[in-house]
């Protein structure tokens, strides 16, 4: 579904992200973990073609992403809360992301009344514009929002973060069913690392731009991932 | 801490997305400030000799003096207008140790550092100097008269501050304000309540009475306190938050859905400018200059340069045009990366944008049909306007716009909010104004006043018939400069 080839990022001469190959076939749900800096945001917006590429290509299902705006109809995204139109209530909001997507409002409403627990209450039928909502709920918002239009390729940029508890259990099974029953290609990322082995079937580890692990998840994943990234704390 | 506030100031300046532009502007400003200098200066010298010659038998001061309110008047009015005042982003500032007064006293000092309290002492001073020695007014006269004029002078200047944060948080605010303005100057003009020679006839007496400059510094001080008072009361985050429970308005604008395809963006446009202030205010500005060609249509002087016609004619129908146009597409800065991930094609956007304002320029064009009560030649020149605006002016805009990366927060608090409402917000518009207004010139004196009216509205039939070319003229310039304009949006403050 998903091919990066040679791709590289510099920022001044300080290359941010080095890929030589990388390929996530359709229907993975794929996880990608790393400290600060180690290019996570970057790769995705590269695969969004938010920012361009210093050297390679990104392909979403054949299509290369900076060149031609055909991989947007089947790909849906929410990175961070600017995402967002602030002055739009959510359900203004989903209508938008609806008609984009060639869905009515009929459609939203139906589709919105499986997220009725997700909301918890406090989203729909609110009267109030997103810049209003705290953090937690603007990311809810925004996760549902990218669901929108039965997408093929939905990724999402550290999802877990700023989430109450209760919200990251219903969330985790939400990612999980989405990939096994409709297919869906999910992309990812994350601190948190037990989350992130509940969802993801494949985990890569960025460091510096450069993958350094790349697995398969199973029982051991998440011991192999704390040992890696306790390894630095060890040798000082 | 006034040293590290300015340095903070000068760093935000050189670090800013837009320093290129800005800096290109400055320089622009620069020459402008010289020139005005230079006439304001020369019109200081040469007033005393002036007034001298065309009223002989009368004192050149008491003359003066008798205008000195209508000057105030026009000089508050170009104030409003013209004048930027200073912003700061408070956020930072407020869990650091700073006292809030500095920061409030800082912002309000950085007010008087202004090119428009500069100006009017070229005026003000060899004027005073010439009263001193030509006439025989004394010297203790002269100065006190000199500080009085300053004094009102800066009133102005925190008069004007008041104003503005009046207008921005609440435009109702200004109706009675103008209203009592409007009534006054009627009230003047029909020689019922003369106003302007009772204020010239207390300078008289203030020149005779020297000490009497106190009370002008007084009203200064007084309302420099006021402007504090002001300022320091909403240094809060929450002090536009009273009306945040207010419920949200769910207009829905349901008529656009017969534009199709575009519907969900005009809906969207619209609602961007319905619930945000920033953009609001242009909707307000337009139908207040509708009533801009009074100015002219009206007046004899004018009916000899029919060019003046269509300076008004673009103006009317295109203020929307100017004040919103030219932000394309920073309205959307702060969800831009979005807009750019979601399945809009470039061109979709684009178009709707261009639908928006060209449906404003079609609205203003028919509201600004009564001008044929003053002739036909009138209401056909607007209608040419309207067509140029539409055809030529909008892509022209719309390209200006892609050198935009500069972000405009809607959501922004309005303390001290005057993003972009500057001098320098008009000069953009020069070009749009100043080009017809050539082509306009140069047919009606070589050829006649109807070629002219045709050579416009044909250029603006020619745009519209070339719009789907045009149009992807601008969708490639808009993906090229895609990268740097998600760059710069991101860049939060000013």
């Amino acid at each position: 579904m998903i091919t990066a080839t040679n791709l590289s990022k510099m920022y001044n001469g300080t290359k941010v992200l080095d890929i030589e190959h990388l390929d996530i076939p359709s229907g993975q749900n794929f996880g990608l973990v790393g400290n600060n800096g180690a290019g996570k945001t970057t790769f995705f917006s590269l695969l969004l073609d938010l920012i361009q590429p210093t050297t390679g290509n990104i392909f979403n299902k054949d299509i290369t992403v900076s060149e031609s705006e055909d991989w947007k109809p089947f790909t849906s995204s929410f990175i961070d809360e600017s995402f967002l139109i602030g002055y739009l209530t959510p359900e203004e909001y989903f209508y938008f992301i609806g008609e984009l997507r060639n869905r009515n409002k009929a459609d939203i409403d139906s589709f919105l009344t499986q997220f009725e627990d997700f909301f918890n209450g406090e989203i729909i039928g609110r009267k109030k514009y997103l810049r209003d909502l705290s953090k937690g709920n603007q990311k809810k918002v925004g996760i549902v929002a990218a669901l929108i239009g039965d997408p093929e390729v939905v990724i999402l940029d550290e999802p877990f973060a700023n989430l109450d508890p209760t919200t990251q259990i219903r969330l985790k099974k939400l990612l999980k069913e989405l990939s096994q029953i409709s297919g869906t290609t999910v992309l990812i990322s994350s601190h948190d690392l037990i989350h992130v082995t509940e969802v993801c079937e494949r985990i890569v580890v960025l460091d510096k731009g450069v993958i350094v692990r790349d697995m398969e998840t199973s029982e051991a994943t998440l011991n192999e991932l704390e040992q890696y990234f306790s390894a630095e704390i060890a040798e000082s | 801490m006034f040293k590290k506030f300015a340095w903070l100031e000068w760093k935000s300046f050189l670090r800013s997305a837009s320093f290129g532009k800005s800096l290109g502007l400055k320089i622009l400003m620069a020459f402008l400030a010289l020139y005005f200098s230079a006439m304001f200066l020369l019109f200081g010298i040469s007033l005393f000799p002036l007034i001298h010659k065309f009223y002989p038998e009368q004192d050149p001061l008491k003359v003066a003096n008798s205008f000195v309110l209508a000057y105030f008047t026009f000089e508050l009015i170009f104030r409003f207008m013209l004048q930027t005042l200073p912003v700061m982003d408070i956020k930072p500032l407020m869990v650091l140790p700073v006292k809030k007064k500095k920061v409030v006293n800082f912002v309000l000092f950085k007010s008087l550092y202004s090119f428009y309290n500069f100006l009017p002492l070229l005026l003000i001073v060899p004027f005073g100097l010439f009263c001193m020695f030509k006439d025989d007014y004394s010297t203790a006269g002269m100065t006190g008269w000199i500080i009085a004029m300053y004094a009102i002078t800066l009133c102005m200047n925190f008069l004007n501050f008041i104003i503005k944060k009046r207008f921005t948080e609440n435009l109702k605010a200004l109706i009675p304000i103008v209203g009592a303005g409007v009534i006054i100057a009627l009230l003047d003009y029909l020689g019922i309540f003369d106003i302007t020679a009772y204020f010239g006839t207390l300078l008289d007496y203030l020149v005779l009475n020297p000490y009497l400059a106190i009370i002008p510094v007084l009203i200064l001080i007084a309302l420099f306190w006021w402007n504090f008072q002001n300022l320091r009361d909403k240094f809060y985050l929450d002090a536009d938050l009273k009306g945040k429970n207010k419920a949200a308005s769910t207009k829905e604008f349901g008529w656009t859905k017969r534009f199709g395809s575009l519907a969900p963006f005009l809906q969207q446009d619209l609602k961007l400018i319905w619930r945000n202030k920033r953009p609001k205010t242009t909707i307000y500005l337009s139908f207040i200059f509708l009533a801009y060609g009074l100015i002219f249509y009206p007046n004899d002087t004018y009916q000899e340069m029919p060019t003046f016609f269509v300076f008004a004619g673009i103006f009317i129908t295109g203020i929307f045009m100017i004040n919103f146009g030219q932000f394309v597409p920073s309205w959307d800065a702060s969800y831009y990366q979005m807009i750019m991930a979601q399945n809009i094609p470039m061109r979709q956007y684009l178009a709707s944008k261009m639908g928006l304002i060209t449906f404003s320029v079609l609205a203003l064009a028919i509201l600004s049909t009564p001008y044929v009560y003053f002739g036909w030649n009138i209401l056909f020149l607007n209608l040419a306007c309207a067509l140029y605006n539409m055809g030529v002016n909008i892509p022209i805009l719309l390209y200006a716009g892609s050198f935009n990366k500069k972000r405009i927060d809607l959501d922004k608090s309005p303390f001290m909010n005057y993003q972009g409402t500057g001098a320098s917000q008009w000069l953009v518009g020069l070009p749009l104004i100043l080009i017809p207004i050539f082509l306009f010139w140069i047919t009606n004196k070589y050829i006649n006043y109807e070629a002219a009216i045709v050579i416009l509205a044909v250029l603006g039939i020619i745009g519209l018939i070339l719009r789907p070319n045009l149009l992807s003229f601008l969708t490639q310039r808009y993906r090229s400069r895609k990268y740097v304009m998600i760059q710069g949006f991101k860049q939060k403050g000013d």
